[in-house]
């Protein structure tokens, strides 16, 4: 497949040059010319008012690079611990996983390592057909070699079609090494996935450009089609106390690694930081003016049992750690309440949290960006408004 | 100590914006820059080559117009730049982008490799620890402190969602850096001027010996099926009256949706 430009057509008129997302085109005496950089992402052809730019499909050398597709079936997640207890985003992945399988008529499987056989139940209960359980104890931290291989070795004997796993700093870190070795396409934290309904490929559907727009990546010669998944995007699964499963105790040969986590340190304050998890996020901006204002707005994390967050400005003026900090270039979160408070809301802000189920905007300032994307806006001072709010939030949750 | 440093040259995405008509994305007017974290990634480079010694070598995939990101790069402290451009690399995706890079860090050498976390364009994340397994060297993501670093062996600390760990590792290695590492120094007037002078060594590939069907779109798995813009948010409800009141109404509405 290429794109290409009928000459005759193309009027000189730019429109293509500046819709590209690849920065693919460039003018050749007063052409368009699609140069290296092409992602074959079509855009241009969509938005060319000639009709001047077209796909060519050559003869397609891409036979499938696995003689058959066919021997790839079944749906694998993997299955994140930490201090060997399931962490969230592996029920949200069976959920996910769950609804794949059943589309295909696979089976769901799922990998656990470095934790205990109550933990494989667990994900029985929550949808999977088959676990494989490594208990190993030196699998229960994380180090990226004895993960890649162990997982490795299970999608090379099992050959499943589909293998999902967290976006998380764990899922990040070691699936691009499985898929390097695999041979196959990953894509990077997806927020939507579905089965096409005549290819039976796997449409995976993801932000880019920091969120300004979206794209859709197809595997369609390679086998596992591979994607890391965003937390708190998916719904979990439907949870069966009988439902039931099998357990395969998987023993390595050896477990080797050339890294070796020797000490895991908790970030200090007693604050949780897990942003990624957290079901509730009170983040603060410059607004909050202080370690006094983020103080309140801990008071209101704590009634809510949610965690704070923080804007870039406020990580930069120092008045909380960078762990906290939302946005381009912190992380990306999606809980069901983001209370954004004194955030003003640039676009890298933006860009890390306006997937959150709710969002609740409170700024002195009635044209902050930030009540562009905020379902509930509250125009005042955070310093009257949070302490009212969390004593109303107290009341209720003491009655 | 041979230190690599990959680099990529990205639009400013904060400054892009969404053309409503069409969906599209509106480059006009939007700045090359270096990938902000990669910036933290060369700062890390000069300053464990400023501890025990080495060379500084920048490396980037691109079009030819990626030669300014080097020169930068060059101008911040870099001794080396190389410039991996090819028609042949066209459409690659984040395998057989690490597959390129790999081959070239083959023909570079080195025992320390630094990647930003990700770049602000694709923020896959992907390419590190994909260029570390085909150079069959270990990866250490999200890199927030170098606490120990001496001949075959580094100590550092890794980010994780609720703190840190402490690792170690056998060198070569590959590092992906978060910003909290560092703060990246400004170009020196000295560097400026080196910049100007400097020779770019430029590879294809020919020079780095590429299989070519690991290379550009031939060698990717994957591909972009189509792009649209991300749906709007509902509408929002401002709420009004005096603090309380205000506090009120947004507890009722929580209430209403089961949020509390």
């Amino acid at each position: 497949m290429s794109i290409a430009v009928k000459l005759d057509k193309c009027t000189g008129c730019e429109t293509c040059l500046t819709s590209c997302p690849f920065d693919a085109i460039v003018m050749k005496e007063g052409k368009a010319f699609i140069n290296e950089y092409c992602n074959y992402c079509k855009t241009c052809i969509s938005v060319c008012p000639e009709g001047a730019i077209y796909e060519v499909e050559e003869i397609s050398n891409l036979k499938s690079q696995i003689s058959n597709l066919k021997d790839y079936r079944d749906v694998l997640i993997f299955a994140e611990q930490r201090e060997g207890k399931v962490a969230q985003v592996a029920f949200e992945l069976l959920g996910v996983g769950r609804r794949l399988a059943d589309e295909l008529g696979a089976k769901l499987l799922a990998v656990l390592l470095g934790a205990g056989e109550s933990g494989a139940k667990e994900l029985i209960k929550w949808g999977a057909d088959k676990v494989f359980l490594c208990s190993d104890a030196q699998l229960q931290k994380f180090n990226d070699d004895p993960y890649a291989d162990v997982l490795t070795k299970v999608i090379n004997e099992q050959k499943p079609s589909i293998v999902l796993a967290g976006a998380t700093p764990i899922g990040r870190s070691f699936i691009p090494r499985v898929a390097a070795r695999l041979r196959t396409g990953l894509t990077a934290d997806c927020t939507s996935l579905e089965i096409d309904k005549e290819t039976k490929n796997l449409l995976q559907v993801r932000p880019a450009f920091g969120g300004n727009i979206m794209a859709t990546i197809l595997c369609p010669e390679y086998r596992p089609q591979m994607a890391t998944v965003r937390p708190r995007v998916m719904k979990r699964g439907e949870y069966d106390e009988n439902r039931t499963g099998e357990i395969i105790n998987l023993k390595p040969d050896n477990i080797n690694s050339r890294t070796k986590v020797i000490d895991t340190v908790k970030e200090s304050s007693g604050i949780s930081v897990n942003l990624h998890e957290a079901e509730i996020i009170v983040a603060g901006g410059r607004g909050a003016g202080g370690e006094k204002g983020f103080k309140l707005l801990e008071e209101l994390a704590q009634a809510l049992g949610g965690v704070v967050g923080a804007s870039r400005a406020a990580v930069d003026e120092g008045w909380i750690s960078y762990s906290h900090q939302v946005g381009q270039t912190g992380k990306t979160v999606c809980p069901n309440i983001y209370i954004a408070c004194g955030i003003s809301g640039a676009v890298q802000h933006l860009v890390g949290m306006q997937s959150s189920d709710i969002i609740i905007a409170i700024n002195k300032n009635p044209e902050a960006p930030i009540f562009s994307v905020a379902t509930y806006g509250i125009v005042g001072d955070l310093f009257e408004i949070i302490p009212l709010l969390t004593k109303k939030v107290k009341e209720l949750r003491g009655s | 100590m041979n230190i690599i440093v990959c680099i990529k040259q990205v639009p400013d995405t904060s400054e892009i914006k969404i053309n409503p008509e069409t969906n599209t994305l509106m480059r006009e007017g939007v700045p090359s820059i270096i990938n902000p974290f990669d910036l933290h990634a060369l700062e890390a480079g000069l300053q464990i080559k400023e501890r025990v010694g080495g060379k500084v070598i920048v490396l980037t995939m691109g079009p030819p117009q990626a030669e300014t990101a080097l020169r930068e790069a060059i101008s911040m402290g870099a001794d080396e730049a190389a410039l991996l451009s090819d028609r042949a690399f066209a459409g690659s995706d984040t395998w057989a982008t690490s597959y390129t890079l790999a081959q070239a860090i083959r023909k570079l050498g080195a025992d320390i490799i630094f990647c930003g976390k990700q770049a602000i364009d694709g923020d896959t994340a992907q390419v590190g620890p994909e260029t570390a397994e085909f150079l069959g060297i270990p990866h250490i993501s999200y890199i927030r402190k170098i606490e120990e670093i001496k001949d075959g062996y580094i100590r550092v600390q890794r980010l994780m969602d609720e703190g840190y760990d402490v690792v170690e590792s056998s060198t070569p290695v590959l590092l992906t850096v978060v910003k909290e590492l560092n703060q990246p120094r400004m170009p020196s007037l000295k560097g400026k001027m080196a910049a100007k002078k400097a020779g770019i060594k430029k590879m294809g590939k020919a020079e780095i010996e590429a299989d070519e069907n690991n290379i550009g779109l031939k060698g990717s798995p994957t591909r972009v099926k189509n792009i649209f813009a991300p749906q709007v948010k509902a509408e929002r409800k401002m709420l009004a009256g005096s603090p309380e009141e205000q506090v009120n109404l947004l507890m009722e509405e929580l209430r209403k949706v089961k949020c509390i």
